[in-house]
């Protein structure tokens, strides 16, 4: 492709009945057939991708071979059930509310996590709420900074040691993998496989959770952009409450956006930087298209390879020693 | 106690940190002083996180969140050049 991109939602738009065929034809065979599962199981967010993929699992596999599960903690929007449940009896699916919060409480998640967040804000405690916010697209260092809000309500932005952030982090993992604990067991005992929900801005930039929402038998929107799969969500015709919903990450107790937390930059203009960086785009090409500067696209495709080296080790299975041979890299 | 660097070891002991944590130790690195740590992928955000406690407790300044610059930050050479700053005061 040559010259500028001006047209940014063209150059992501896509036939969303081809498409929607595509991927109902790719479960059809996936997971009778490669798998040898009788269904499938994903949580549902009440977010976007997940209420995607339930969509799509549905058309291809029907309702009564497709199950959604609940999985609140007690800092869950309560939102989130809600527009979850809506979206589960539109499709007619089966459902299930797996409350997780007593196994984070008995696991230490909260505690190891205000334990974090203490190394820098001494006085943090019940009725503290939290959350990390990333900088912004002007900044060269995507560092995290730590917003914390005491409970009459004063809030303020901290930068975080390494050990901070990375204990916080760890701790909040915990979240995402217990869910996926609760997914495996149904899956277990139903012989279904596990769906992942990841489009493809949070597959390429490693924005989930090794063990956590990272895991899965297959993951029906990770070569969508989040752009797409908007389109997708109109003609599958998603609930429009959910379709308007900012997409968040329902993991911190003060409510946080996916922008605010990892991507530096709305989900629009990420999508169309990770495009121009998958081909080979110089930034000019793309800047005015997205509503950016020459230096902020440049800066969003450093961020784009750094966060992709950095994450790298999320994508890979195990490593092996094969015999006669060397390790395998 | 061990003496705080003088300003003509400041670059050397920058970059033996930036080896020892990002680098795994290697001898013989292959990164000049002048490099670009972001162009040359040596150091992610976590590891920005990292640099700035070192330079905190070992030069015993202080890094603001608005020192936080490629500027300031990105090469060994420019952080020694900022750290020497931040002790001239």
């Amino acid at each position: 492709m040559t010259g500028a991109v001006t047209h940014f939602p063209d150059v992501l738009r896509l036939d969303p009945e081809a498409e929607t065929a595509r991927i109902v034809a790719a479960i059809r065979h996936q997971v009778p057939q490669v798998l040898k599962r009788h269904g499938v199981v994903l949580g549902l967010s009440g977010g976007i991708d997940s209420s995607v993929c339930a969509a799509l699992c549905v058309r291809a596999l029907g309702p009564s071979r497709v199950l959604g599960l609940f999985m609140p903690d007690r800092e869950s929007a309560g939102e989130s059930l809600v527009l979850g449940r809506r979206l589960a009896a539109g499709l007619g699916m089966e459902t299930a509310l797996e409350e997780i919060g007593p196994i984070l409480e008995a696991s230490g998640c909260y505690r190891r996590r205000n334990a974090a967040i203490r190394m820098v804000v001494p006085e943090y405690g019940d009725g503290w709420k939290e959350k990390l916010v990333i900088a912004s697209a002007t900044s060269a260092y995507a560092i995290s900074h730590l917003v914390v809000e005491s409970p009459d309500g004063n809030r303020r932005k901290v930068r975080m040691t390494r050990e901070s952030y990375l204990g916080i982090v760890a701790a909040m993992n915990f979240k995402q993998r217990t869910r996926k604990m609760m997914e495996y067991y149904h899956a277990d005992r139903l012989t279904y496989a596990v769906v992942g929900t990841p489009n493809r801005l949070e597959y390429d930039q490693g924005f989930f959770v090794k063990g956590g929402d990272g895991a899965a038998d297959l993951k029906p929107i990770a070569h969508l952009y989040k752009s797409q799969v908007y389109q997708l969500a109109e003609h599958l015709e998603i609930p429009e409450e959910i379709r308007r919903r900012p997409p968040t990450t329902d993991t911190y107790s003060l409510a946080q956006s996916q922008e605010e937390f990892y991507f530096t930059l709305p989900y629009r203009q990420m999508d169309l930087c990770l495009y121009g960086r998958d081909h080979g785009l110089p930034p000019e090409a793309i800047a005015e298209g997205a509503g950016l500067t020459t230096e902020q696209v440049k800066r969003a495709y450093l961020d784009i390879e750094s966060k992709r080296r950095a994450t790298r080790y999320l994508h890979l299975s195990p490593l092996l020693v094969r015999d006669g041979e060397g390790a395998e890299l | 106690m061990e003496m705080v660097p003088t300003s003509e070891n400041v670059p050397e002991e920058i970059r033996r940190f930036v080896i020892n944590s990002f680098l795994f130790g290697k001898d013989g690195a292959d990164f000049s002083n002048d490099d670009s740590f972001l162009e040359k992928g040596i150091v992610d955000s976590t590891g920005i996180l990292e640099l700035i406690g070192f330079l905190e407790e070992r030069f015993q300044i202080k890094v603001a969140d608005e020192d936080l610059l490629p500027e300031n930050l990105d090469s060994v050479n420019r952080v020694a050049a900022f750290v020497n700053q931040k002790r001239a005061g």
